[in-house]
């Protein structure tokens, strides 16, 4: 990353400048409507191509990505993007179609999306996938609406009450109220595991469904798996599963096995599209048949040789004016015909090894408050170094000046002063062995010299920021006259 | 040969698993249940880079490619001129391999380019306050109704029988989880519902028509309700923005602006509202600041609405948006700037007019409406469309939209800056022969 000068685009706008040249009208000019329709000034940039170019690579340069270096940002499974998956999305006859083109002049984006909902219902061992989500928040929105529609049509629309672990993701909750549902808390056990008794304890005639992460996001597989689905089933609700740390079981183990009913995925993450500074995602949901009715529209039909879109039965409805995020899709495509059984198998193993590698290697280092084997990512404590006066939030900032992307911090909840590490199956030994070496060196620091950790960091673009100042008076654009 | 992505060699494998103390890496699975794992998955047999790039390829080719086939389709998504200038910088792999800017210092690049995004948005529709961008026009006109609904405490919603239908659906869909009901109204209807918390009109409606808006503006507000707009980014250059005839929230599929089809997705749902409406909003904003040295910085900010922090009591559960979509926006709307994105809606203007002109001489076809209109209109055919479009095709022309549910025969056709004088002039020749 690099330090430059701070300017706006406004800045380097002038008169008579131009980013782009258009042809000439080549027919007849029509009469403009009457002139309460018109606008009256439109006040936006003038910038030549080349200023507007260089504004944009000193931003980019002042930016941290996956080809940058190691980001281990835990829960987010920020992993390598292979190069050509981008080059593939963009063929023409990929890029450039038109979503209600008619299906028979589209038969290979049709057989594409087809495929692709066969492909991860094998991968997550469900029955059949909607690929309408744009995002993971919205799968988990496809699945709670399901979740609704299913006991509404068993004449239960009174099951409102949606089980949640505390070391869940934001979106759980935000989701369960979207969707008007009420949201219990189950507390995690003293092994981080989910406290059986709460939940037989909150299940009862009212109970829609448990939401659970697996393996949760303390990085954690709970054993318990088949006590939970076995009692959630019994009380009549629905097991519902977050698939964002799926990159764990890839080729190995299957949702659908473990009892869910439903799950939603992450393909910019498991599936290797890269995050684009915050999307676009595309958020699949795979159900088994109890819920392949209310899947979310559209869903791609197959009928002899011919591919449509339909709408299930009793769907949920849509999501979306499209069929969901298609550039998306054919990077996820790619990713699993490219890799193919074994090697997604590889890649949960490797992602698992890497992840207990750290996990063994910062011990002595860091406070584990689950001293067990880990999934594809681990979660410290940063207690040892708050004793010291050193937060949490100051060892990520000092990672920075160490060349390395902070882990998630704070996240989960339940761990004070977590710290949470997911290095992903595309790092290598030597990467890892260096991260280590600085989490190491920092611990040191926290010990020796704490005040280097609190004005850190010190070689980034710039320095630490006033949060509080900015949601305090909001400064959201800048205005032109 | 090894997988290029996974850089462990069987040595690393080794040396680590004895740092760890396993003895193979199966051991690391044993919390997993023996009989859930190592199940067999039947997935088709890898392919490398050479051999899939091959075969998907050849699925790409089977498509109807519109850089081969003359589009006269629009409905919400656009075909308009993207200058390279876009593709290359959001190619530029420090944005598109970045996550959310949760990490400020290691993310001034995104973050200042979404700080852009919001003020060039907020010129664009002459509206105060924008967020970062939603999924798509259709979830962002969802979200906002429910937006409309926390602000009055109300339950139900009206809506236009001209909005796009896909629109009316998802705003349906995002309704009936919190068990609103939703009214859809004509055009011409003269009294709200009951206690609706908004309005929601598209502008141009989804014929392509302009409609008066002033009208439903004053219609909404003496009822207690919002008006809520969805808008065509493009259309601005030239008309009326939503800022300007009172809209407290205008909503769009920002796509026409630098981004390809995609077959639909990604897209890009722009969110604006008023300054009053903030704390109410849905989605990632990001604001000015400074840093420790009083140098001027942007951060993530606003974030006790969201769903990390707010849980659920979030403004919305949405997470990921569609960053990559805004920052092509972006650069597009700076590229163009004042002068050429009002080239590009005036070109729209004069070639759709030219073609319904043209179209509505020939016998047997005219135009369905009457009121001034954009880039798209309804035309009534003397045969069946699904007949007419398929003649099209054998001509590599894909036609207009089959609205003949709504319109009988009716074809809603688009006409972009991409159509040349040649192609329009061959379309009017084609259906006055059929």
């Amino acid at each position: 990353m690099k330090k430059s000068k701070h300017y706006l685009l406004p800045d380097i706008s002038r008169p008579e400048k131009a980013g782009c040249r258009l042809p000439e009208l080549d027919v007849p000019a029509t009469e403009l409507p009457s002139g309460e329709l018109m606008r009256q000034e439109l006040v936006l940039l003038e910038v030549s191509e080349v200023e507007l170019v260089r504004y944009f690579t000193s931003l980019s340069r002042k930016n941290y990505g996956v080809d940058t270096g190691f980001y281990p940002l835990g829960s987010c499974t920020m992993k390598y993007n292979p190069k050509w998956h981008e080059d593939i999305a963009r063929f023409p006859g990929f890029q450039d179609i038109h979503p209600y083109q008619p299906a028979e002049t589209v038969p290979g984006a049709m057989q594409l999306m087809s495929e692709l909902q066969e492909l991860l219902a094998e991968i997550t061992g469900m029955d059949a996938t909607s690929l309408a989500p744009m995002a993971g928040a919205q799968g988990e929105l496809a699945g709670l609406l399901m979740v609704r529609a299913y006991h509404r049509s068993r004449g239960q629309d009174h099951r409102r009450k949606i089980l949640v672990p505390d070391s869940a993701h934001g979106t759980n909750p935000a989701t369960a109220a979207m969707c008007g549902l009420e949201v219990k808390t189950i507390p995690s056990n003293g092994d981080g595991n989910l406290d059986l008794k709460s939940l037989a304890d909150l299940l009862d005639e009212e109970s829609a469904a448990l939401t659970l992460t697996m393996p949760t996001t303390l990085g954690l597989f709970d054993p318990q798996i088949s006590e939970i689905s076995a009692i959630v089933h019994e009380r009549g609700g629905l097991l519902i599963g977050d698939g964002a740390n799926l990159n764990s079981l890839l080729g190995k183990v299957k949702f659908g096995d473990l009892g869910f009913d439903c799950v939603q995925l992450n393909l910019h993450k498991t599936f290797s599209t890269p995050h684009g500074g915050g999307g676009p995602g595309s958020g699949p949901v795979c159900v088994k048949t109890i819920l392949a009715d209310f899947l979310p529209s559209p869903l791609v039909a197959k009928d002899k040789k011919r591919c449509q879109f339909i709408s299930p039965p009793r769907t949920i409805g849509r999501l979306g004016a499209a069929g969901g995020n298609f550039g998306v899709m054919v990077k996820a495509y790619a990713y699993i015909r490219s890799l193919g059984a074994e090697g997604l198998k590889e890649v949960s193993e490797n992602a698992v090894l890497n992840a207990n590698y750290i996990k063994e290697k910062l011990k002595p280092h860091y406070q584990l408050p689950y001293d067990r084997t880990c999934m594809h990512e681990v979660v410290f404590s940063g207690k040892r170094q708050k004793a010291k006066g050193v937060a949490t939030l100051d060892i990520a900032k000092r990672l920075l000046d160490y060349g390395f992307h902070p882990p998630t911090i704070y996240f989960p909840q339940v761990v004070e002063e977590a710290i949470m590490i997911e290095p992903t199956e595309t790092e290598s030994k030597e990467t890892l062995d260096a991260f280590i070496e600085a989490m190491v060196e920092i611990a040191a620091e926290a010990e020796h010299s704490p005040e280097q950790l609190h004005g850190a960091p010190h070689s980034t673009p710039v320095r630490r920021l006033d949060e509080v100042g900015a949601a305090r008076k909001p400064v959201l654009r800048w205005k032109m006259k | 040969m090894p997988s290029p992505y996974i850089p462990n060699t069987d040595q690393d494998r080794a040396s680590m698993l004895r740092d760890i103390g396993a003895g193979s890496v199966a051991e690391l699975f044993q919390d997993i249940p023996a009989r859930f794992r190592d199940v067999p998955f039947h997935l088709p047999p890898p392919l490398t880079e050479l051999e899939l790039k091959g075969e998907m390829s050849e699925l790409s080719r089977q498509n109807a490619c519109l850089d081969e086939y003359v589009c006269f389709l629009g409905a919400g998504y656009y075909r308009h001129f993207v200058p390279s200038v876009v593709g290359h910088i959001t190619g530029r792999s420090e944005f598109y391999t970045t996550y959310t800017p949760y990490q400020p210092e290691a993310s001034q690049g995104v973050l200042q380019a979404i700080y852009e995004y919001q003020s060039l948005v907020c010129q664009l529709t002459g509206m105060e306050v924008s967020n970062a961008g939603m999924y798509d026009g259709g979830s962002a006109a969802a979200e906002a109704s429910l937006m409309a609904c926390r602000i009055t405490g109300r339950r139900n919603i009206a809506v236009l029988s001209t909005v796009n239908l896909r629109y009316r659906e998802v705003i349906g869909t995002y309704g009936r989880g919190q068990d609103i009901t939703m009214h859809e109204l004509p055009p011409d209807f003269k009294e709200m519902p009951d206690k609706c918390a908004c309005l929601v009109v598209q502008q141009p409606n989804f014929f392509g028509y302009f409609e008066d808006v002033a009208r439903y503006a004053k219609l909404a507000h003496d009822a207690g309700a919002l008006l809520i707009v969805i808008f065509d980014p493009i259309s601005l250059g030239l008309f009326r923005p939503p800022g300007s005839y009172n809209a407290d929230v205008a909503v769009a599929e920002g796509q026409p602006l630098g981004n390809p089809l995609n077959f639909g997705g990604p897209g890009l749902g722009i969110f604006t509202c008023r300054q009053e409406h903030l704390r109410q909003m849905p989605g990632r904003i990001v604001g000015q600041t400074i840093d420790a040295e009083g140098q001027t910085g942007y951060v993530l900010t606003m974030a006790t609405r969201e769903q990390h922090i707010r849980r659920e009591r979030a403004t919305s559960n949405i997470c990921t948006n569609e960053a990559l979509v805004a920052l092509a926006a972006t650069v597009y709307l700076a590229a163009m700037g004042k002068n050429g994105l009002r080239r590009v809606a005036e070109l729209c203007y004069h070639k759709a007019h030219y073609a319904a002109e043209n179209i509505s001489k020939l016998k047997g076809y005219s135009l369905a409406f009457k009121q001034p209109f954009f880039k798209e209109f309804v035309v009534r055919c003397p045969q069946p469309l699904e007949k007419i479009n398929r003649i099209l095709r054998k001509e590599k022309i894909i036609g207009g939209l089959d609205v003949s549910h709504m319109v009988d025969n009716g074809m809603l056709l688009c006409v972009t800056e991409m159509n040349s004088r040649q192609e329009i002039d061959r379309l009017v020749s084609i259906l006055g022969s059929l």
